[in-house]
């Protein structure tokens, strides 16, 4: 995999001309401003490290029982890795679950690895220096996925049970502001700021939405990942902190996912 | 239906194993309450009392399978929703616009990542165009630039414009728009600010 750095120079390049629009431009124009950005910064992707150390880990033998993740079951048979993702979530028979890429990375480190779910689920999401492994993995199976068309089966009565359920969570409204998913994502053409919101009930936006996650977020410098796109969506939303792989997150994962099914999957992606 | 339509699909996906049990929108709705409750965790400010509906949350929590809100429980809602409408005891409704425009491109209130200890802001522009000189402003609302230019600043059109934004499902069911006062994200200070950001012919919004 080659790793590109030309990411640092585009993003200080169009950084300034962000600047400039939002004093100066009308509304279209800042518009036009950002995709540029936007095309600037795909030049080169970051995710390539995050990729590169998940490949890594995925290989590399670790824990207790000093075993690599070669030989974990994505759905499509041990250590097939290609394609895995855009089939996820799924239901496994092994552990009778639902499941989405990252449940099923912790499954597979706790019964290959032998590492305790405390161990694997201790730093989910990364902070600078504190990196985080698994991220690191949801990144390279993701990237094993890229150009492969969205295709979650949803077969089995617990695989349709975690949909319905997925879609009620996504239109319950509660907290202080009232919030649901929905309030953002359930209408076409909308904005927070300037900040485009996809319709996730459109199938065109749930499939352009999904398939760029995980992201590298350049507003951040760091690679994140669906869990912490919908933990960090309820922080916002007011509620209580989603725990990470919970069943409410795998629901609505489900059904965004699903409601993704066609798209060509294309992440890690980068934005803003 | 969309549901029915799914169900449907796991019977005859499994037959040998026998079929998914049909299950009725208020069981759905009971599995996904517990469901969430065992998957949120208490956080600073954001405790799990926080997915405990009221009676407009519940029922504006319609999938598009339900299709739209009965008239009925419009209705009930909006009746509801006048009543817990609270107007200043001093009758004041309209402070300083410069200070409702601080407050409404404040963003930070009620979020776990929140101090409690100060206060939250509005997040108007998060939805709403107000004053022209701010571009940047969400569509998610509609745009409020010249709202008092079009309805004047009489005590009718103050009172109704504290009543939206203490409570907004007083007006309209199923508002998007968070009930401010109702939900105890804005103080009565911070409301009558808003409301002189949006009716004092001095205000940006109205120049």
């Amino acid at each position: 995999m080659g790793i590109r750095f030309t990411w640092v120079l585009a993003a200080g390049i169009t950084a300034s001309a962000m600047s400039l629009s939002v004093h100066a431009q009308s509304g279209a124009d800042t518009v036009k401003q950002i995709e540029k950005y936007r095309e600037a910064l795909a030049d080169g992707n970051p995710a390539d490290l995050w990729e590169a150390r998940g490949e890594d880990l995925w290989k590399r033998k670790r824990g207790p029982r000093n075993a690599s993740l070669e030989q974990c079951d994505l759905g499509k048979g041990p250590g097939v890795v290609k394609g895995a993702y855009a089939e996820m979530p799924r239901f496994f028979v092994d552990a009778d679950r639902v499941m989405d890429l990252e449940s099923r990375l912790v499954h597979c480190m706790m019964t290959l690895q032998g590492f305790s779910r405390a161990e694997v689920t201790r730093r989910p999401y990364g902070d600078g220096s504190n990196r985080s492994d698994i991220e690191a993995i949801t990144a390279y199976v993701t990237g094993e996925s890229r150009g492969v068309k969205m295709n979650v089966a949803m077969a089995h009565p617990k695989e349709i049970e975690a949909f319905n359920l997925g879609e009620k969570m996504f239109f319950f409204r509660g907290g202080p502001h009232d919030f649901s998913c929905a309030s953002c994502h359930s209408e076409s053409g909308k904005r927070i700021r300037l900040q485009d919101l996809p319709n996730l009930t459109d199938p065109k936006d749930a499939q352009r939405a999904y398939t760029t996650w995980p992201a590298y977020r350049v507003s951040q410098g760091e690679l994140r990942t669906m869990q912490w796109r919908l933990f960090d969506c309820f922080r916002q939303q007011r509620f209580p902190a989603l725990e990470f792989t919970s069943d409410a997150s795998v629901a609505l994962t489900m059904f965004l996912a699903r409601n993704a099914n066609g798209g060509v999957y294309n992440a890690p992606a980068i934005k803003r | 239906m969309h549901t029915t339509r799914w169900i449907a699909g796991a019977c005859a996906a499994t037959l040998l194993a026998g079929c998914a049990p049909m299950l009725s929108d208020a069981e759905y709705v009971k599995r996904a309450t517990d469901m969430m409750r065992a998957s949120f965790k208490d956080r600073g400010q954001a405790k799990l009392d926080r997915l405990t509906q009221d009676d407009a949350q519940a029922a504006c929590s319609r999938t598009p399978a339900q299709g739209p809100l009965p008239k009925a429980d419009a209705e009930r809602i909006e009746k509801a929703n006048l009543a817990t409408v609270k107007y200043p005891g001093d009758g004041k409704l309209q402070g300083d616009w410069r200070e409702g425009e601080k407050i409404a491109q404040s963003g930070v209130g009620k979020q776990f990542s929140d101090n409690p200890a100060n206060p939250a802001g509005g997040n108007c522009y998060a939805c709403h165009q107000l004053s022209p000189a701010e571009v940047s402003f969400g569509t998610i609302g509609p745009s409020l630039l010249n709202f008092g230019k079009i309805r004047g600043n009489s005590p009718e059109i103050q009172r109704y414009t504290w009543g939206k934004i203490w409570n907004a499902q007083a007006f309209t069911a199923c508002s998007n728009m968070p009930r401010f006062g109702h939900g105890g994200i804005l103080t009565e200070a911070q409301v009558r600010h808003l409301v002189a950001l949006l009716l004092d012919p001095e205000s940006p919004v109205n120049r």
